[in-house]
């Protein structure tokens, strides 16, 4: 049973700048790192203007699929220069970008996921984080025996989580509202 | 949560509190009309990447991040205050070592940042944004100065109580928290649709720091204390989470 009442969410509001970027957010691995990716895309509003104070985060298993947490049961393992978690502030056109390395499965108690990786957005005129998740589109097979993506019937809200290939990583535009609005989650 | 199914670890998951928290749809914020999503949540149970999350150390920290007063030649203008507090999980167990990250205005209501321009005076003297990292016993404490209120456009003569904004990582992708924390007694609450999203008044009571004669400093500062509770763990996670992954449609 709760014994302590949670502290409510407020916004990140207009001046997040300030105090939450990092220098080196983008970078969930070293730069110079042998097979990193960019994970880049766009985030949009209601109207389809792009998010240009918003704030992305990334968090994500290393390429075993383990993490470096004394809760993953299989004991923490730390991978050198690489973090596993990103962050990023949109810029003037709305995009972000986050170097990494690609995740491996993840086990789940019905079997494997598929590799992916958690991102949250925060922003202006937003009281709590949304998160969504971005998976690989090479990972077909994974991807229709993942625990969470199966579970999402329509074919078109699926593919909102699932990320376009490009030539040195992955694009994934997050629409925070409207016609192909991507699908967000209760954590 | 023993190890039993074929398909791999069965974790403890972690309360959720949806009560808690403001909804993403306010009318009274105005700029939340085109940044919610229209359509129903997903749910997302809970497994290892959302039961983890990173680990942040010292190295974050730069010498005088901890003191928002001395990051600069001068020292600020305003009322110098020790902000300081713990926090804990909703089981009441600390969460030691976790980044704190703070920013706030200045004494005057300006923040130092290319979007604020209403005519109130920069400090050289402040930047306004600290970090710590909790000890053993989850605790913080900032040294920095009381901030000001300030105008902004949402409302016709809208104006923001003074408060600090606080972003915290607990220990799983699932306790991450971004909150602002007010001071008592402002008279700026019953217009501030910040405060007023939150819709149960004793969790909006729970953003409001209070004052702490005890640990002011004779002749130097003020103090306010402001305890944090993030999400603890589910109790009965083997159950609830074979129900949101094999249970019927």
């Amino acid at each position: 049973m709760t014994t302590h009442p949670t502290t409510p969410s407020q916004t990140v509001g207009p001046y997040l700048h300030i105090g939450l970027p990092w220098p080196d957010g983008p970078l969930a691995v070293a730069e110079g790192t042998p097979g990193a990716i960019w994970l880049r895309g766009t985030v949009y509003d209601g109207a389809g203007a792009p998010v240009t104070d918003a704030l992305i985060e990334t968090w994500q298993a290393d390429p075993d699929g383990r993490f470096d947490h004394p809760d993953d049961p299989r004991g923490a393992r730390h991978r050198p220069g690489f973090r596993g978690f990103g962050r990023c502030p949109t810029d003037a056109e709305g995009s972000y970008a986050v170097l990494t390395l690609k995740p491996g499965p993840v086990p789940g108690p019905t079997g494997d996921q598929a590799p992916h990786v958690d991102v949250s957005v925060f922003a202006r005129g937003m009281l709590h984080r949304v998160v969504t998740r971005l998976y690989f589109p090479e990972e077909e097979r994974a991807n229709a025996q993942d625990p969470v993506l199966s579970r999402i019937e329509d074919p078109r809200a699926r593919a909102t989580l699932i990320a376009r290939q490009e030539e040195d990583g992955y694009r994934l535009d997050i629409r925070l509202q409207g016609e192909d609005e991507t699908v967000f989650f209760d954590i | 949560m023993s190890d039993t199914s074929p398909g791999g670890p069965h974790v403890p998951g972690y309360v959720r509190d949806h009560d808690t928290h403001p909804p993403l749809s306010y009318d009274g914020y105005k700029s939340t009309a085109l940044r919610h999503p229209r359509r129903p949540l997903t749910l997302l149970p809970h497994m290892l990447t959302e039961i983890t999350s990173p680990v942040l150390g010292e190295d974050r920290l730069g010498a005088h991040d901890h003191d928002l007063t001395r990051q600069h030649e001068g020292e600020p203008q305003g009322q110098r205050i020790i902000l300081h507090g713990q926090v804990r999980d909703s089981d009441g167990a600390p969460v030691p070592h976790t980044l704190v990250e703070i920013w706030q205005a200045n004494a005057a209501g300006r923040y130092r940042h290319a979007a604020d321009t209403w005519p109130a005076p920069l400090d050289p003297h402040f930047t306004g944004v600290g970090r710590v990292i909790t000890d053993a016993e989850g605790r913080y404490r900032f040294v920095t100065v009381r901030p000001g209120a300030y105008p902004w456009k949402n409302h016709q003569n809208a104006w923001r109580p003074a408060h600090i904004h606080f972003s915290l990582f607990g220990r799983a992708f699932t306790q991450r928290l971004v909150t602002q924390m007010y001071f008592p007694d402002d008279p700026l609450f019953f217009q501030d649709p910040m405060w007023l999203s939150v819709p149960d008044e004793q969790a909006r009571a729970r953003m409001l720091a209070h004052y702490d004669h005890d640990t002011t400093e004779p002749e130097w500062a003020l103090a306010y204390r402001w305890d944090i509770v993030l999400r603890g763990r589910e109790q009965t996670p083997f159950e609830s989470e074979e129900e949101v992954l094999e249970g019927d449609e």
